[in-house]
């Protein structure tokens, strides 16, 4: 199917709103655009970062999600207390694929599950003495950890519980910081407000705290800068981090992906920090650039055109030697792209994809597509913002679709109708849009591959891509016997 | 009464941040902006307006300030 014409497009939102009662239908259709460039602010056009609708199904997470999971979670060194009832802790316990490099258990935790498992008793006397004697159990079994952060499920903000004074009180006796991180659940629409929650923690606890590897002599160099909002999904922040190093800069801090947390206690001794995934980190950055005067800039390490510019932009931060560093490195990598692009490109030339996915990646990895010669026909977010759409909108084509924290029904019709030959979104979409017959990829762990960041995870990248796009099975969804005579002539030819 | 944040863009204009809403826009208009008064009534690019009480300018940007709402966007 050729692309929709803007007329086409608009036709087609209001087609798939059509189902929804009268007052779902006012509400949802500020939710879905069609991207004009011309509009300078997304608000004009769309609206974010809403209450969902009840009834309709969303893939949003909630504020412990963006807290734990994505904020805290990856700072290895440091144990992060699922503080309620098992579930939460244990039903995310390493789902996100935050490589880091440690023996878990005995200097790293990722992908363990510390949780304080509520019992009724809890609820109804408070958990307060349960989180200190857990304090107590996690210093003698694993007296290496660096530091504790206590994140909130709902329970806890409903009782009301003290956690505040339960952390200061041990973070005296085990002389190690421990983090109260209020994340509980119910607070905002989704897990955005975790991160911004999860950032007012750091900011709070942890800086100014003067820890023992600030005290020690760190040399500054003219060259630290920080990767901030890298979780390091299958490598990421790894692949990123080689280029930063290969242009001549010191990369002091991971936050938070294969982070600790004496990484971020010396991240405000940086001159520039870099930031990737704006979405869930520019809250700290903000903090930095006030209090530290640390300037911060947004980088996007998706494909090799996007990395070009970026590298630039944070070598215009530095001197000549900076600046001659990022040239080399673009040089250095420009024969391998220009292999990838030969090999691929003729693959993959003039398809289309839809995304739908959170954070930085709706708009982030367009680049990457488009340096492939893919085109992306639809992006949406699950919990951006209006800053984010303002980002997008520039980079999305003409006429295409726009559509915030999107319900299962509206993805579902707009594949059905945009027939895309890639839908790119998570765990949840996969299967029903692989038995609909569309390829398709999680964006979200990069489909248990990676890294796609850099030049080397923009080869995997390509890779990926023309694996699930090329491969044979799309053929093969058909059952034999419906099949009709034309196709198995086709069929036995290509055997 | 609100937090706001008040930083320089690339471009050199005045950028709007209320962390409360994580609303960032550029401010279009501040009533005064000299050295030794600054403040007043913004009006932003959104439509929005808000009061900062007039006060010397800050010695660096960024600068949080707490800002009184005359007319919002939304």
């Amino acid at each position: 199917m050729s692309n929709l014409t803007k007329e086409q497009a608009e036709a087609l939102i209001a087609e798939v709103l059509e189902v929804y009662p009268e007052k779902a239908k006012k509400d949802r259709e500020k939710h879905l655009a069609v991207n004009d460039q011309s509009i300078e602010q997304s608000k004009k056009c769309i609206t974010s970062n809403r209450k969902s609708l009840p009834g309709v199904m969303t893939i949003r997470g909630c504020a412990y999600a963006g807290s734990k999971g994505v904020v805290w979670g990856p700072i290895k060194d440091m144990i992060h207390i699922s503080h309620g009832p098992v579930g939460c802790g244990q039903y995310s316990r390493a789902g996100r694929r935050n490589y880091y490099v440690g023996v878990t258990g005995v200097n790293t935790y990722g992908t363990m599950n510390f949780t304080s498992d509520f019992q009724e008793k809890d609820i109804v006397f408070g958990g307060d003495k349960k989180l200190a004697k857990l304090i107590g159990e996690i210093e003698g079994l694993f007296p290496l950890h660096k530091g504790i952060s206590v994140q909130s499920e709902c329970p806890i903000g409903l009782i009301g519980d003290d956690i505040e004074a339960v952390s200061k009180k041990a973070a005296v006796e085990i002389d190690k910081p421990v983090v109260p991180v209020r994340c509980e659940g119910f607070r905002g629409v989704s897990q955005s407000l975790g991160h911004h929650i999860a950032n007012d923690a750091i900011r709070d606890w942890v800086f100014g705290r003067d820890g023992k590897d600030v005290k020690q002599e760190f040399v500054p160099s003219p060259y630290d800068v920080s990767i901030i909002g890298d979780y390091n999904i299958g490598g990421d922040a790894w692949s990123s981090r080689i280029l930063l190093e290969e242009m001549g800069l010191r990369v002091v801090a991971q936050w938070s992906g294969d982070g600790t947390l004496s990484e971020i206690e010396l991240t405000p001794k940086v001159k520039l920090n870099l930031i990737h995934c704006y979405r869930s980190m520019n809250y700290i950055a903000r903090h930095m650039e006030e209090k530290y005067n640390i300037p911060w800039i947004e980088y996007n390490f998706f494909g090799p055109t996007k990395i070009a510019e970026s590298l630039r932009a944070i070598a215009a931060h530095f001197d000549d030697k900076i600046k001659a560093g990022a040239e080399a490195v673009i040089a250095k990598y420009q024969p391998m792209v220009d292999a990838i692009k030969a090999k691929y490109n003729p693959r993959l030339e003039g398809k289309r994809v839809m995304l739908y996915v959170g954070g930085l990646r709706p708009r982030h990895v367009i680049g990457s597509y488009e340096d492939l010669g893919m085109e992306v026909v639809g992006t949406g977010y699950e919990f951006g913002h209006n800053d984010d759409y303002d980002r997008t909108i520039k980079e999305m084509g003409n006429a295409t679709l726009l559509y915030d924290d999107v319900t299962g029904f509206e993805f579902e019709e707009f594949v059905k109708r945009v027939q895309p030959d890639l839908v790119g979104s998570g765990i949840k979409e996969k299967y029903i849009f692989q038995k609909m017959g569309v390829p398709f990829r999680q964006m979200h762990s990069w489909d248990y591959s990676g890294p796609y960041h850099g030049y080397d995870g923009f080869a995997i990248f390509a890779r990926d891509m023309d694996m699930t796009i090329n491969n044979p099975c799309w053929k093969k969804l058909q059952a034999p016997w419906l099949k009709k005579p034309e196709a198995e002539v086709e069929m036995a030819k290509a055997a | 009464m609100a937090n706001i944040m008040i930083r320089r863009s690339d471009k050199g204009d005045y950028v709007f941040y209320l962390p409360k809403r994580d609303l960032e826009d550029t401010i279009v208009s501040m009533e005064f902006d000299t050295p030794e008064k600054w403040g007043g009534e913004i009006k932003l690019n959104n439509g929005g307006a808000y009061f900062i009480e007039p006060q010397a300018a800050p010695a660096r940007l960024p600068y949080s300030v707490r800002a009184k709402r005359l007319d919002a966007a939304e």
